[in-house]
Parts: C-alpha cells; structure tokens; sequence
C-alpha cells in the first residue's frame, strides 16, 4: 500500500463521498459551539427549519463575552452580551445540546476544555466556528475551524463538504532550550516563514523537540496554526496523548479504550509518504520571542530590535510596515526589550493552562509587579482555576499585585467591553497583535507566559530567563 | 442566495495585505444576535474618524466619491485572516459587495465567501487595471480589467457550481442524508468511541 501520511488516514476513515474535484463529505464526529457564534448557528438552523442531527455530539460553552470579574452573573461588559448568553442558552436547550453553563464547573474557553474533558480525541474530526480550533490537532484529531453558516451544515447533517487541503510538515529536530517554549517556536515559525507560510495546508508538527512537549505545550504550538494560515494543525498523538486522555470524562473505558488506542496507535505519518510542502527548523535556533508589530508574524527574538524594512521586505509592504510601526509607536531599529509597558495580561486558548499558570508563577514569586502595571490572569477554564487554586497559584499571583479571575476569553479580544487603553502598551500571552484587537488603539506584544510574568515584575519588555523559572 | 454569473462593477481598491476580519467587521461593531445590521460597521476602525462615531474619513477608500456603489473589493495577499467571524462576510455583503480579488484568501473567510454568494477571485489585485469597472465572469473565470485585459483565475468546481446556482450547501447534502446515515451506522461499529 501507498505510504499515507495521518491527515491521509484521517480524511479516508471519514468521506462519505467524493464529490469530485477533490472535495469530500467528510463525516464530523464532534461539534463545539460559543456563545458568540454559536448561538447565531443554532437560531438560523431553527429558523431554516431544521434541527441538530446528533445533539450528544454537539457541545457549547460560555467564554467568549462572558464576564470574568469575581463574582459574576449573566450581566456583561460588552453592551449585548448578555443578549449572547441568553440566546445561546435557550438554543442550546432546545436543541439538547450539552451546555456548560457559566455555572458549570467543566466551564471554559472551548479549546481548553475539549481536551481536558477529552471531549476531542485522537483521529475524530471537530469543527468550531472559531478559528483557533486548530488547537485541537494536538490531540492528533482533525479539527479546524469554520464559519457559522457551515456550523449549521455540520449540525444538520452530521457533515462538511471539505475542499481537501494540501499537507505540509514542520520538523522541529533537537531540544528547545531552557526556558524556551511552544509559544516562542510558535512565533519562531511565523516570523521566519511569515503569517500566510503554511496557506491553507493541514500542517502536521513532528520531530524530536515537538514529541517531546507534553500536551499542554502541543495545544500552544497548533494554537498559532491559524496565524500562520492553515487549514489546521495535526500531532501524531503518541503514548503522552494517551496518558493524558485517560480517564478524562468523555474519554472512551474498559475495553473501549483498549480497543480505541489501538486504532490511534496506527494515526501516524507512515515513512516515505509524502507532503505537499516541508519545513525544518533547528530548535536550537528557537529564542524567546515577542511580537513588535500588528501581524503574529512581526516578532522578533528577545533581545533583537525592531528589524528595518529591508530586513523583511520580501513578507512586509513598506506600507504595512510603517503603518505597524505608527500604530505601534515604535521606530526601525529600536529595542523592544525594555520597552516600558502598561499592562500584563496571561490568558487566552493559547497560554492559560495550568501548566502555563505554574510556569508564570515560578517567576512571580515572592516578586511584585511594577507600580502602574496593571497585571491580569485570566484561567483557560474553571477546572484550570481550581486545580490552580488547589496548589496556590491564585495567592502568588494575588501577591504579586495580579488580578486573579473567573475564566473565559477576557481581554484576549475586544469585545466591544472591557479594554485596555488607547495606545496603552501590553505583554499578553495571546495570539493575536492586530490593531485593537484588545481595546481600541491598545498595543500588543505577544509573548509566552514566562515573559508576561517576568516583563509585569520589571515594568518593561524582560527576559524571563535571568529569573529563571 | 443570490446567483452569480457576471457582473461589471466598480472595483474599490483596499490593497493591503493580511486585511483581518477585526478590520473587516471589528468585535464591538457585532452587537446583535443575527446575521444583519453589519454593514454600518463594515471597516469601522478604518472608515470613521474615531471609535464610536459614524463620520466618514475622507482618506478612507470606501468614502472616495469614485468608490461609491463599488461591488468588487480589491485586497492584499491573506485576505480575511483571523477570527473566523462570518460577520465580516455578511457585513461585506450587505454593504454591496459581490466578489473580492486577493492574491489570496484565508481559508476560513473564502469559504464564508462562497457560501453567501461573494466569489472569491484569486488574482494580485496589484496586477488590474482598475481605473473604471471591470468584470467578472465566473462560468468563464475571467476578470476583465478596465483596459479590456482578460485575465483567468481558478476557483474549485463545488464553489463554482454553488455561486453559479445560488445553492444551499445543506440542500444539496441533505439529498444524500440516507447515504450519510449508511455510513454512520457502519462507522459506529468501527469506531464505537466517537459515538456518544
Ligand atoms: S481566548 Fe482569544 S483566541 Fe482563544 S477562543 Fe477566546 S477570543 Fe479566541
């Protein structure tokens, strides 16, 4: 038999037909939904007349507007909001769909809490209207992002017509060094390939240095595959994957699961298939990274400045540059550690786990933020503020001058509520440095946690590993 | 939705690369539950003097005199990055707009496109001569510029098909749902797991 690679596998186990000119009716085995889009999904579907094909598969959280201030209700800072959560809510019980309620204890942003409650899994296909779902791909699903009205297709008829995207492997060979991380490998790869480098492509991450992050660090690294273009994110998933989902509570049992890990043993890239296109990168060349500019792909390692045009010329108009560096308030040349900021903010899909949150932690310890920085964490999901709060992360950060909050999407994006200010300067760990992305005219440095840590404690852009976390 | 053969129209030309769908259609500007209302907000951080207010800025394309009734937006290489909020295409389409031409799409946001009737044209918007209206004929997948050059670009048969037709996606599947449900019935007893 022809060598396949995993993508390969995948698609085949799932298309219920070719419908020709290499598109497919793949079949979808999970469907999560927000309250942002998803409820817009469910009432056009009502409406149409139709109704959710298999509800048992069709998850829905509250994040995206919801309120993460301590003690918080229904009422949202985002003018509608509330409106949002209401629609969502009714939809969803209509429809029968599992929800998980501001209440709920499984409650989260929806790529944090799909894999904790192994609601994704190795070979399934997951669909979100939401484009970071790549993140997913971590778990060795197929998972990817869509927009509503395909939402709908999807929760209709339990399928997706699917142009078949083309592959592309990133081989990461040797070690991250210390104190480096998926997040700055993530940027890494965006600056050095550019934010349309994987256009369109299922990109598969392989390698030694990606086989050795756990699972945590996965879900970072295929979280920016949508910055980087593609169609989505794949990680063979291996013998960590599976000690991760097991016993986790949608997660197959008994012989079941036995059965199941057999299946997934064989979901990997078989030797000689080919990609459509392949990407090496040393890790040894991996630094810690911050964003300088309004694109993922403007970043730079710690330590360098900001890069002339001629540099980047052949990724950057001379226009998108300067308009960056205007909106940035930077200028070519200048240094970006040390820049004074603002704001610190650790949250998002991208860096909220507990992992992220005790790595973070390691730094602020006995540490306080610099007077005027007004410092943010933001969990990933309740279950991850609990299981902090078990160890005592919450108390580190507290006493480090941090606001510790409900979980949920938060400032990772304006919502139309809650913000950071006009040209207010702030490290985040999100994934996204778009103009106002967090608040009107706010500009965002992207990061790892280690860096917003270490950055909230010194008042500017700092190097995490001097403190050594 | 509305089929799409031909149309000759002005092009407006907003060639910037990695145009996001935050600029398109920025969060706070999708302040209800439903598909409409958008195009008020269509490139709002861009298109109005200040956040919140509804004066025009003149440097902004959109407001040119000579882009007024524009149906084709000309854009920059990663058109539609970002969110995958379909906001930005229905904003773009009730504001009037009927196709793009991008050197290239996100994939996310090109899907969207076809699926309300936006064709997706994959040409460098840097290379057409835009200075009147062009056309675009999609049975034939031509862009005439306005100096009367033809230039062929390539979209998929299945989205072709849909815009031409202004088809339902979920219709046409539907008709094959004893198909699917044959599938499904199989793929259970091989994979009983991602059955809940
Ligand atoms: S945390 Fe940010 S990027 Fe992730 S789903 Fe929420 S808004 Fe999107």
């Amino acid at each position: 038999m022809t060598p396949r690679t995993a993508f390969e596998k995948i698609w085949a186990d799932h298309l219920v037909a070719d419908l020709g000119d290499d598109t497919g009716l793949l079949l979808i085995d999970r469907i999560l939904l927000h309250e942002r889009t998803g409820g817009v999904a469910l009432n056009s579907l009502a409406e149409a007349g139709r109704t959710v094909a298999a509800p048992t598969q069709v998850f829905a959280t509250m994040d995206h507007v919801v309120d993460t201030r301590p003690g918080r209700t229904d009422t949202t800072m985002m003018p509608t909001g509330t409106r949002f959560i209401a629609a969502t809510r009714a939809a969803a019980h209509a429809a029968g769909l599992t929800l998980f309620d501001l209440d709920d204890p499984r409650q989260g942003i929806v790529h944090v809490i799909s894999p904790e409650l192994a609601i994704v899994l190795p070979g399934l296909t997951l669909v979100c209207p939401d484009s970071h779902t790549c993140s997913q791909g971590a778990l060795g699903a197929l998972a990817w992002g869509i927009g509503s009205t395909e939402a709908e297709h999807a929760l209709a008829t339990n399928t997706l017509r699917v142009g078949k995207p083309k592959t592309m492997r990133v081989t990461v060979t040797g070690r991250l060094g210390a104190g480096v991380t998926a997040k700055d490998l993530a940027l890494h790869l965006l600056d050095r390939f550019g934010s349309s480098g994987a256009k369109g492509h299922v990109v598969e991450y392989a390698g030694e240095a990606v086989r050795a992050l756990d699972i945590e660090a996965r879900l970072t690294l295929c979280n920016m595959a949508t910055e980087f273009s593609a169609f989505s994110a794949f990680i063979a998933p291996d013998e960590v994957t599976f000690d991760y989902l097991r016993g986790r509570a949608y997660a197959p049992e008994g012989a079941e699961w036995d059965r199941a890990v057999e299946n997934w043993r064989g979901l990997v890239t078989d030797a000689g298939a080919m990609f459509d296109a392949e990407l090496t990168v040393d890790a040894a060349d991996v630094a810690p990274m911050v964003s300088w500019g309004t694109s993922p792909q403007q970043a730079v390692p710690l330590g360098r400045p900001v890069p002339d045009h001629d540099a980047i010329a052949g990724r950057d108009t001379r226009e998108a540059y300067d308009r960056a560096l205007a909106y940035m308030g930077l200028k070519a040349g200048q240094a970006i550690e040390g820049l004074a900021i603002d704001a610190a903010f650790i949250g998002s899909c991208t860096n909220s786990r507990l992992s992220d949150l005790r790595r973070a932690a390691a730094i602020l310890k006995g540490r306080r933020v610099a007077d005027g920085v007004r410092a943010i964490c933001v969990p990933g999901s309740t279950m991850v503020k609990a299981a902090a709060e078990a160890e005592g992360l919450d108390r580190v950060f507290r006493n480090a001058g941090f606001e510790w909050r409900e979980s949920g999407c938060s400032m990772c994006f304006f919502a139309g509520g809650e913000s950071f200010g006009v040209q207010e300067r702030v490290i985040s760990s999100t994934n996204r440095n778009f103009e106002s992305r967090q608040g009107p005219g706010t500009r965002t440095h992207l990061a790892s946690p280690e860096t917003v840590a270490a950055s909230a404690v010194a008042g500017r852009i700092a190097d995490p590993r001097p403190i050594g976390a | 939705m509305t089929p799409f053969t031909i149309l000759t129209a002005i092009a407006a030309p907003l060639i910037r690369d990695n145009i996001d769908t935050d600029a398109i259609i920025p969060s706070r500007e999708m302040k209800s539950i439903g598909k409409t209302g958008l195009a008020d907000g269509l490139f709002a951080g861009w298109r109005y003097t200040a956040i919140g207010s509804r004066e025009p800025d003149p440097s902004f394309i959109l407001n040119d005199p000579r882009y007024a009734g524009a149906q084709i937006l000309l854009a920059g290489a990663n058109v539609g990055c970002g969110s995958s909020r379909e906001h930005a295409v229905w904003a773009l389409a009730e504001y009037g707009f009927r196709a793009i031409v991008a050197a290239s799409f996100n994939p996310i946001f090109r899907g969207n496109c076809v699926r309300n009737g936006i064709v997706p044209v994959e040409i460098d918007a840097m290379l057409i001569d835009a200075d009147g209206p062009i056309t675009i004929d999609l049975p034939r997948q031509t862009l005439t510029s306005a100096s009367g050059r033809d230039i062929a670009f390539a979209i998929d048969a299945e989205a072709k098909a849909m815009l031409i037709g202004g088809l339902d996606a979920i219709d046409m599947t539907l008709t094959r749902a004893a198909e699917i449900a044959r599938f499904r019935e199989a793929d259970r007893n091989r994979r009983p797991w991602a059955y809940l």
